[in-house]
């Protein structure tokens, strides 16, 4: 994971909307008074939320100076998270994991899907301009991988193929199913129980 | 305090040390990178890894606070493993490019390699390429050697006061950047180069001139503001290459100004080097001898009274005692002024033009108060001792008028003088304060004392102050901000108009003089008529391009001299380099002067000047002199903080390529601060 790249391309203006302004400003209200900068991660993800999921450098500037703080504090805060993206990615959003148990049940094939269906490159938009992808780190569903998010969802126990019709699918404007590929409900075993057997309410 | 042990040593360190400073304290010496004493504490270097009894790991010493019955110890097997092992890591992307490294020879990393690490790398895998940063014309980044040390960030944000620097990306991909690589904009900006432990930060200058033992050494003065910083000048052969500072906690910590260390390449450029003698309106270069018999004629002619002198803002003080025998003894004229303003300045005790609170003890101000000052332009490192106050007491500050960022938040209050008379007449809430706070520091810059209430401003708030017990012998809250590096110098040697008046700049306007001296004067204001000129100094600037005689002499680093600071503290700076060319040292152009027009040395060597400047300077300090303080009246105006163009104050700034790139790429950022 190298560090982002900011976009060349830059809105002049960024603010918040009437209803994102408000929430800051409730979030703000969580902290003792002073310590209104400890905010600064749930303003960048409503700011991210408000811009079609990217962060451009005029929001980490208003909300530098919304909560008074240098903008290089911002800026750390916007690079070192891998959830804030500083670039434009698509209205259909892959993150990929591949970190070692995905990586070990093929998340690479999954990748090498991405590459062939979506971009070449990581963060770069489709020719349609409607989906792009990224390899992120531990997306914490370890036991359904290999997985990817999708937007606000999961989508696990994939394989390339099945990649492949969800991405034919998005195409299409049709949001699949979230949740697991192979059939499973959330991370029960595949099969039948294999333990806690006895226990009904298990 | 604490009792602790370490490596079989018993010590005892106060509270709140942490277990490096006790086991330096016990003489381990312990290695470090990211540890500053002047810095807050990071810990992320893991470099002063020590094992302490009960722990299951090494602890990193420096983050950790000592404590009762700590039994360390910093040499055994186990703390060389973890040594050497954090130095694999350190090294593991540090590129392998001392021999191109401008860092070579003072590295930090260099030398604990040496003693701490291994002396091979099982690193086979690729190293990290990290793109350069642009961090302005004095900081040269090779960000591929950095290893996070985070020192600059912290100096920046701490000291600097100017957040600006930071790390984007994490782990590995970790990178220091200024916001998109913005130049720093702060006056202490180059200290970061030398708080580096690694060549990423390196002086850009500097670049490959040369490798420090090659360089002489010589621990001198500074000049370039009244502060008197201590630096290091390093020199290879005549050439100053660069500027250090050295340590002394009384005056600037070990930070300098940005002016300080990098005005040094003006000492290379526009130097007088050869007596000039003006024949036909033009200058033309011409032998000491008759440079001399020009002046010693024109002098013999001259009326004394109708000669006068006037000293420089970089003069030393053994130049400004010679040019005071000169003129009392030589020429037997009173006209020697070393003011270039009408200032009022009260010589009756040397405390009236010192800045009395001083340098280090403004760090336990509790109220401060700027009068027609700017002291991040006028005195980079006591504004940097007024924030670190700030940030340690929360102390407020208050200044008469808006004088942009200072680095902390100040209160604005109204600039006309009015605000004073009402303080004074306990008719401002600020009257109330400067009452309760027991260490209040009133700082009148030189902008308060050219108005026209001046003496008004100066002597009703001294009185005022007297009555409310704050001057006194353990506290005087009255402090003057001289600007240059010789104000307080020649005011000590009362080198200024009788009663200091301002009679001689007076005539110095109406042109009733014949003959003017300029001693490194540069900054006089009037327009030259019939008067015949003769400048001695070491640049060609203003005083020169209208000087008739030029005789060349020399700069700070070029002659060993005394100056005072703004807190009156006499210090010596030492000769590192010689002249260049024909030109001379000062005192000795002003000697030999004298003998051409007296047939009589004023000295017969520099020790019997030192002898007799040292000896005037111990009786005159310490009696009262007879000043009897001028009529004086109230005037309602404003106090206008002078501007300063901070780059280009003096001649060896002015003269220097780095401080007009610095000053040009200041101008291209319309506002200060982090707003752009």
């Amino acid at each position: 994971m190298a560090v982002k790249k900011i976009s060349k391309i830059q809105p002049e203006k960024f603010e918040f909307s009437k209803k994102n302004k408000e929430t800051a400003d409730s979030i703000i209200k969580n902290y003792p008074s002073g310590k209104q900068q400890s905010a600064v991660m749930s303003l960048l993800y409503l700011a991210q939320k408000q811009n079609d999921n990217w962060i451009p450098l005029s929001a980490m500037k208003y909300i530098a100076k919304y909560l008074d703080m240098p903008y290089i504090k911002v800026y750390e805060v916007a690079t070192f998270y891998s959830m804030y993206n500083l670039t434009p990615v698509g209205k259909y959003f892959f993150q990929v994991c591949t970190t070692t148990p995905c990586m070990l049940r093929g998340a690479y094939n999954l990748v090498d899907v991405c590459k062939r269906k979506i971009s070449e490159e990581e963060n770069r938009l489709s020719e349609d301009g409607k989906t792009s992808w990224l390899e992120v780190e531990c997306l914490g569903a370890c036991v359904n991988a290999p997985m990817l998010q999708l937007n606000e969802d999961y989508y696990e126990d994939l394989d390339a193929t099945k990649l492949e019709q969800i991405i034919d699918k998005i195409s299409n404007d049709e949001v699949p199913q979230p949740g697991s590929y192979r059939g499973r409900l959330s991370s029960e075993p595949e099969n039948t129980r294999k333990t806690l057997i006895g226990n009904k309410n298990a | 305090m604490l009792k602790l042990k370490v490596n079989d040593i018993d010590v005892e360190v106060e509270e709140g040390t942490t277990v490096l400073q006790a086991c330096e304290q016990a003489g381990a010496e312990i290695p470090r990178f990211c540890y500053h004493e002047k810095l807050s504490i990071a810990g992320n270097c893991r470099m002063c890894l020590v094992e302490m009894e009960k722990s299951p790991k090494p602890i990193a010493s420096c983050a950790m606070p000592a404590a009762e019955g700590m039994v360390l110890k910093t040499n055994t097997e186990k703390v060389k493993k973890a040594r050497k092992g954090v130095m694999e890591f350190l090294l593991a992307n540090h590129p392998l490019d001392c021999p191109v490294c401008d860092q070579g020879g003072e590295c930090d990393l260099q030398d604990q390699s040496m003693y701490y690490g291994i002396d091979k790398s099982r690193f086979k895998e690729n190293k990290r390429y990290v793109p350069e940063k642009y961090m302005g014309p004095l900081i040269k980044t090779q960000m591929t050697r950095c290893i996070h040390c985070t020192r600059c960030i912290r100096f920046a944000t701490e000291v600097a006061g100017v957040p600006e620097l930071g790390a984007i990306g994490r782990g590995e991909n970790m990178q220091i950047t200024t916001y998109l690589e913005k130049a720093m904009e702060s006056e202490l900006s180059a200290n970061v180069i030398d708080l580096c432990p690694v060549g990423a930060l390196t002086s850009k200058p500097y670049v490959f001139e040369a490798r420090p033992w090659e360089l002489k050494k010589t621990e001198t003065i500074d000049v370039m503001d009244a502060v008197g910083s201590n630096i290091r000048v390093d020199t290879y052969g005549w050439e100053v290459k660069r500027v250090l500072p050295r340590i002394n906690e009384e005056i600037n910590e070990e930070w300098i100004s940005d002016k300080t260390r990098y005005a040094c390449d003006g000492l290379k450029n526009q130097r007088l080097d050869t007596p000039y003698v003006k024949i036909n309106n033009k200058l033309k270069p011409s032998s000491w001898d008759e440079a001399f018999k020009a002046v010693s004629e024109r002098i013999s002619i001259t009326k004394s009274e109708k000669i006068a002198g006037f000293i420089g803002d970089m003069t030393n003080m053994e130049t400004i005692y010679a040019a005071k025998d000169f003129f009392e003894k030589t020429i037997k004229s009173e006209n020697l002024e070393s003011r270039y303003e009408k200032l009022y300045i009260n010589t009756n005790v040397r405390s009236n033009y010192l800045f009395n609170s001083s340098i280090e003890g403004i760090e336990k101000s509790d109220l401060i108060i700027l009068i027609g000052t700017n002291p991040r332009f006028e005195a980079t490192i006591l504004n940097s001792r007024i924030r670190k106050n700030y940030l340690k007491n929360m102390t407020e500050i208050i200044s008469l008028g808006d004088v942009g960022d200072l680095t902390y938040p100040y209160k604005v209050i109204s600039n006309n003088t009015d605000t004073i008379k009402n303080i004074i007449d306990n008719k401002h809430e600020i009257s109330e304060k400067i009452k309760k706070s027991k260490y209040p520091s009133i700082i009148f810059g030189q902008s308060v004392l050219k108005l026209k209430s001046a003496t008004y401003i100066f002597e009703e708030f001294k009185n005022y102050l007297l009555e409310n017990d704050k001057i006194s012998d353990d506290w005087n809250a009255l402090n003057i901000l001289s600007k240059n590096s010789s104000t307080v110098g020649s005011y000590d040697l009362n080198v200024l108009s009788k009663n200091s008046s301002y009679e001689i700049l007076d005539k110095l306007e109406n042109n009733n003089f014949e003959i003017l001296i300029l001693f490194g004067q540069d900054n006089l204001n009037f327009e030259k008529k019939n008067e015949f000129i003769i400048y001695i100094g070491s640049h060609g600037d203003k005083g020169a391009s209208i000087a008739d005689v030029i005789l060349p002499g020399a700069t700070y680093t070029e002659q060993d001299g005394y100056f005072t600071n703004l807190e009156g503290k006499l210090q010596k700076a030492y000769k590192a380099s010689y002249p260049p060319g024909e030109a001379k040292e000062d005192w000795q152009i002003i000697n030999e002067l004298s003998s051409f027009i007296k047939r009589k040395n004023l000295y017969k060597n520099k020790n019997q000047l030192i002898d007799s400047l040292i000896n005037y300077l111990n009786i005159n300090n310490k009696k009262e002199s007879d000043f009897d303080v001028p009529e004086y009246n109230f005037k309602s105006e404003k106090i206008i903080t002078e501007k300063i163009d901070y780059y280009h104050s003096n001649v060896i700034a002015r003269a220097s390529k780095t401080m007009s790139e610095c000053k040009n790429i200041r101008m291209s950022l319309p506002k200060t601060g982090t707003d752009n």
